[in-house]
């Protein structure tokens, strides 16, 4: 079963720490993203820019309602994502604990299992 | 980030916030202050213990306030206390506070504890330390060190700013919009002023990159509060440009890089995207500023992939744009620069000799026009240009890039007929 590990954290918080820190951060992330790559595991990951970046098309009835930002006001933003795929919940509960480890503090992961998939390409 | 790291950097990004609720319940930046101190100190002895409270900034202001009015009764045996109603409701719960932090006053707080900070009546020298000190919380002895002054003398300018701002009556007044839009022009400027005060000091200063960082850190707090504002777009998408190239500009001797001449492979990507994206989400308000169009411009520069893919024809018109927005003779020296690229020398020359007066005290306009007469082979004009430029140089960067100038230039042409025939 595929699983989306869904990144959530103030991201005031994460824009708080400094370069070091955060390089530091992004290098333990990547161990535990070894141990899942070598074992054929792990998907696309996605650390995405900060929500004042965002823009928000909200759909209606007549012509959509383009919004600057995340349209709602919350204590946590999303901040990325992991596609992973486990034999088991365990496994992803496990993965994501892994991750907690290496990127201790506030925040929280959530595990969502995947219904469409789709591996297209695209050159950043 | 080690063991408690996170705490840091949790309490860093709660300042502003908790620190803007609590001046607004105190109405006194110094005991304002104490009270996050307070706060602080009490969350690095029990959050490692209990965990992390659910909502920290939530935490900070209720148990700020509890200890700021604690010693408020403890003075009050000097002096008299508050009114009661100028302490607000000291009574209700962490909770029900965490409630009414998610509400719209939030957003005048943070903007009354910026704008306190940029007081018309105080120097921009003085609304940079202040914002330094109050908002982001840099500590005395490095703000000292990063304004070379003793500790004592900071302050003092410090105690004497808050005078002022005391003396001013900040109003607690939640503004209406035309109040809410000149404050937040205001805080634009001073959060450039301080980008600026940063970037200008280049790499030898290990606080000047913290300058830049914190510039930027509070600027995407206030896009996060006013999210529709074009212009705060603007600002934090030219700040990120320009520190996106901070590592390109200044190589390894200490010497300036100029833009073309960059190793672009060190800008700094993930600054460079999230810059563009603002300025295009910016540009979709259609109402142009000086931030957005100095963004655009600047992300003119960071979408090419070498200098020469450039394109100055876009650069040219942003600058006509900037011109009419803020008719200055540095803006038009800007614009000669691209008008020098696309119509040549000759035209940029021709658009610049009309300034000659207002300039003649600024470097960059004797450099500009040195390199134009250079490419227009009058080397002794150019040489000339160069000199001026050599004794305005602020820094010795900038005198070593002038000196190189004037070396390619070759030998100057002898002064007489018969010292050429030697």
């Amino acid at each position: 079963m595929r699983y989306a590990i869904l990144c959530y954290n103030d991201e005031n918080a994460v824009s708080a720490w400094t370069k070091e820190e955060d390089d530091a951060c992004m290098a333990r992330l990547e161990k535990v993203q070894d141990t899942m790559r070598v074992q054929n595991k792990l998907g696309p990951v996605a650390r995405l820019l900060p929500t004042t970046s965002a823009t928000t098309l909200r759909k209606g009835s007549g012509e959509p309602l383009i919004i600057d930002g995340p349209f709602a006001e919350t204590k946590e933003q999303f901040l990325g994502f992991y596609i992973v795929d486990c034999d088991s919940l365990e496994e992803a509960i496990q993965f994501a604990k892994d991750l907690a480890v290496a990127n201790p503090g506030l925040g929280s992961y959530e595990i969502r299992p995947v219904g469409y998939y789709n591996t297209n390409e695209v050159d950043g | 980030m080690t063991d408690n790291a996170w705490i840091a950097a949790a309490l860093q990004s709660a300042r502003p916030r908790a620190l803007s609720a609590l001046l607004r319940y105190f109405r006194n930046l110094d005991l304002a202050e104490e009270a996050f101190q307070e706060a602080c100190l009490r969350a690095v002895r029990t959050w490692p213990l209990k965990g992390p409270p659910r909502d920290p900034t939530a935490w900070l202001i209720f148990v700020g306030r509890n200890s700021g009015v604690d010693s408020l009764r403890k003075r009050s045996r000097n002096v008299p206390l508050p009114p009661e109603e100028q302490l607000s409701d000291t009574e209700d719960t962490e909770t029900s506070l965490a409630e009414r932090l998610d509400g719209a006053h939030y957003r005048d707080d943070i903007l009354r504890l910026l704008f306190t900070c940029c007081h018309p009546d105080l120097p921009a020298n003085a609304q940079i330390a202040l914002a330094l000190r109050i908002v982001a919380g840099v500590p005395l002895k490095q703000l000292a060190r990063a304004f070379l002054v003793s500790e004592a003398a900071m302050e003092q300018r410090l105690t004497r700013a808050k005078r002022v701002i005391a003396d001013g009556n900040v109003a607690f007044d939640p503004p209406d919009r035309q109040t809410r839009l000149e404050r937040l022009g205001n805080v634009a400027v001073m959060l450039y002023l301080l980008f600026n005060e940063g970037y200008s000091r280049g790499h030898s200063d290990p606080g000047a990159a913290q300058m830049c960082d914190e510039a930027i850190r509070l600027c995407r707090l206030l896009l996060r509060l006013f999210p529709s504002e074009p212009e705060i777009m603007g600002l934090c998408a030219l700040m990120l440009l320009q520190h996106a190239r901070n590592r390109a500009r200044i190589d390894n001797s200490g010497q300036l890089v100029l833009l073309e001449d960059q190793d672009r492979e060190l800008w700094d990507a993930g600054m460079i995207a999230e810059g563009r994206a603002l300025v295009e989400k910016a540009l979709r308000h259609r109402e142009p500023g000086i931030y957005q169009v100095q963004a655009a411009i600047s992300a003119q520069h960071a979408r090419a992939s070498s200098a020469a893919e450039t394109d100055w024809w876009s650069i040219d018109r942003l600058y006509q744009t900037l011109e009419t927005l803020q008719p200055s003779p540095v803006v038009t020296l800007n614009r000669a620069v691209a008008v020098g690229k696309t119509r040549g020398p000759a035209a940029a020359l021709t658009l610049i000799e009309p300034l000659s007066d207002r300039l003649y005290t600024y470097f960059y306009f004797h450099g500009v026009r040195g390199g134009l007469l250079t490419q227009l082979g009058r080397i002794d004009e150019a040489r000339e240009a160069f000199c001026r430029a050599m004794a305005l140089a602020g820094t010795p960067a900038e005198a070593a890039h002038i000196r190189s100038h004037i070396d390619r230039l070759g030998k100057p042409t002898p002064p007489s007929p018969l010292l050429a025939l030697k």
